[in-house]
């Protein structure tokens, strides 16, 4: 087992979970999630440790199938962003966030990255999310058609041109709605 | 020797000691006031310019939008907006059956498909902790490196052609050529080539296939010496592409950038050396690393790798063992057509592994590998079934997309599209 680990006891105690080594040699730490950030600056920033390479950021959804366990829906999905850390963390927490609606605290410019911004369906990795969407595909054609042409812009972009303070109040109204034209379910 | 030192002193002002054209310090804009190491400073107070390039923009490699803020010529932020590719394989991935998801990983990585065939099925034979044959290792090393080549290829066709040099385009595209001729003839397709199967390979390579490799690799490194010799002491060339999109070893680490744009930065991380798999410590090969961490160290990293590659292709043709390329398990490897529709054992197991499909045990496995843009990782978590309940693509390039604003911010436009070039992004990948 990687000799970091029992240093983390030490110094974390019971904020550190299991401690497993995989088939292939790599040490699996489970932390728990208020710890979280202290845990990761800790272990970049302490000598003899010093991680200072962060690999991926990624989410899984588990299920138990046979026992049907429900979990908690209004549990908070929410962790601390370790994009202060690592600055390779800042799409990748995006697309966690963007897949599975983990929200990162902390995270400077947390917005959805590989569904447009006014995507409305969910967060598509989610076990509960159907392979085809949720919408009908009647209604994505609907909304791709009806999608406004002339906001390509998003209003933080038309924001740092300071242009947006100078279009007619039609386009402003237009641009509001987002890319997509208006999408039904959302307000 | 004479016409190289002419081309030479259009450059730069002469060599250093190691016979490399020393740099020049850029110098954009004009002025040259507020030219700090090649970045520009912002003047505060002027007006800004949003411009939109793509997502149908030759210069972007892909569909690619980048959203700029420009005072003047000067890039003072670079928004990009990805997604415009998104097709959902992991979700996809996870209705299907291991083998079945191999297909999917040719349309990640579209310009390297055999190397993203050999990382998924690595780490699903991981999973199931299945050791694959030796020939079947060598095999898979010479799908890894030919990947390695084309995508190179690609890469400087392409990136010549965004700063105005045509010649090495028709030549990479050439050499490209003649692996797509050899995976073709391996696989029977050019680009979607599915080569791996969980345990094995979809086919063993065909009889002409190792004189066509050697030929290949025996006449490839001319083109590069060629490609070297037009671009590398290029006043063009490396006016344009030297201290342009700078990032130093500790940024480009914290970046989590992977692959030849963290070695260009002077990081010497390679997966085939520092954690090898496929007995990749077993080949003579070097790590090229750069020192400046600019767009031409990205260049001359990219095409030593090419020399690389090809020193260990004429390896691996040199060791080439024979023997099966399946591993001897009838509940992995699919029985011949003939002993399924002769021998009643052979087509039970047929049957079994194409309505069931390949079970796994519980579990969770990844296995990182060198792809030629950076480190493609595949995580796989199972629950006992033949299906994953998570298949997580780790996507170099979309970690090394991330970086584009930090590297743009300061540059010129014009290095603008030189930077996103020297990224190496594949927008299959980026997008998923």
């Amino acid at each position: 087992m990687n000799p970091s680990v029992d240093a983390l006891r030490a110094t974390f105690g019971n904020a550190i979970g299991r401690a497993l080594v995989a088939r292939d040699g790599e040490t699996i730490v489970t932390v728990g999630r208020d710890g979280l950030l202290g845990v990761m600056r800790w272990l970049r920033d302490t000598a003899g440790h010093s991680y200072d390479y962060l690999v991926d950021v990624t989410a899984v959804e588990y299920r138990d199938a046979e026992r049907k366990v429900e979990l908690p829906k209004e549990q908070e999905l929410a962790v601390d962003s370790v994009v202060g850390l690592w600055a390779g963390a800042d799409w990748l927490e995006r697309e966690v966030y963007d897949m599975f609606g983990v929200t990162f605290r902390g995270h400077p410019d947390l917005r959805r990255i590989l569904m447009w911004e006014t995507y409305a369906e969910g967060y598509p990795l989610r076990k509960d999310f159907p392979l085809r969407g949720r919408f009908s595909r009647a209604e994505q054609v609907r909304q791709a058609l009806g999608a406004n042409p002339e906001a390509h812009y998003s209003m933080e972009e038309l924001s740092i041109a300071e242009a947006f303070a100078e279009l007619p109040e039609d386009m402003k109204q237009r641009l509001r709605q987002g890319e997509r034209g208006k999408i039904p379910f959302s307000e | 020797m004479s016409k190289r030192t002419v081309e030479l002193e259009l450059a730069t002002p002469g060599l250093d000691a190691q016979g490399r054209p020393v740099r020049v310090p850029l110098t954009a804009g004009g002025t040259g006031e507020g030219d700090v190491a090649g970045r520009l400073e912002a003047q505060p107070g002027s007006e800004h310019m949003l411009i939109n390039i793509g997502p149908q923009h030759p210069a972007t490699h892909g569909v690619l939008r980048l959203v700029v803020e420009l005072d003047g010529e000067v890039v003072v932020r670079c928004i990009p907006h990805v997604g415009y590719l998104h097709s959902g394989f992991e979700k996809l991935g996870e209705y299907r059956h291991y083998n079945q998801i191999i297909p999917l990983t040719d349309r990640t990585d579209y310009l390297s498909p055999m190397a993203n065939n050999v990382g998924f099925a690595l780490a699903a034979e991981r999973l199931m902790g299945i050791a694959i044959t030796p020939r079947c290792t060598v095999l898979r090393v010479i799908a890894c490196e030919m990947s390695r080549v084309i995508s190179h290829m690609v890469w400087l066709g392409t990136t010549a052609i965004d700063l105005g040099a045509f010649t090495p385009f028709l030549w990479a595209f050439q050499e490209r050529e003649r692996i797509y001729d050899l995976q073709e003839m391996w696989t029977g397709a050019r680009l979607t080539t599915s080569v791996t199967r969980v345990g094995g390979m979809m086919a063993d390579i065909p009889d002409a296939f190792v004189t066509g490799l050697r030929h290949f690799t025996e006449t490839f490194p001319k083109t590069l010496y060629e490609i070297d010799r037009v671009l590398t002491r290029n006043a063009v060339w490396v006016g344009r592409t030297q201290n342009v999109g700078v990032l130093t070893r500790e940024e480009a680490i914290n970046h989590s950038l992977s692959g030849p744009m963290l070695r260009a930065s002077g990081v010497a991380y390679d997966l085939r050396r520092d954690k090898p798999y496929l007995d990749y410590e077993t080949y003579d090969f070097d790590v090229p690393v750069g020192e400046h961490g600019d767009v031409y160290d990205r260049y001359l990293v990219r095409l030593e790798e090419c020399h690389q590659s090809n020193r260990i292709l004429q390896q691996a043709l040199a060791r080439l063992p024979d023997g099966p390329v399946n591993v001897d398990d009838p509940r992995v490897i699919l029985p011949s057509k003939s002993r399924a529709m002769s021998d009643m054992e052979a087509m039970i197991y047929h049957f079994k592994q194409v309505m069931e499909g390949v079970k796994a045990p519980v579990g969770e496995a990844y296995v990182g590998i060198e792809n030629p843009k950076g480190e493609l990782g595949t995580y796989l978590v199972s629950d006992g079934s033949a299906k994953p309940v998570r298949w997580r693509i780790r996507p170099p390039s979309f970690i090394n997309l991330s970086s584009l604003p930090k590297m743009a911010a300061g540059h010129l436009l014009s290095d603008l599209i030189a930077i996103n070039a020297s990224v190496d992004i594949v927008m299959g990948e980026v997008d998923r």
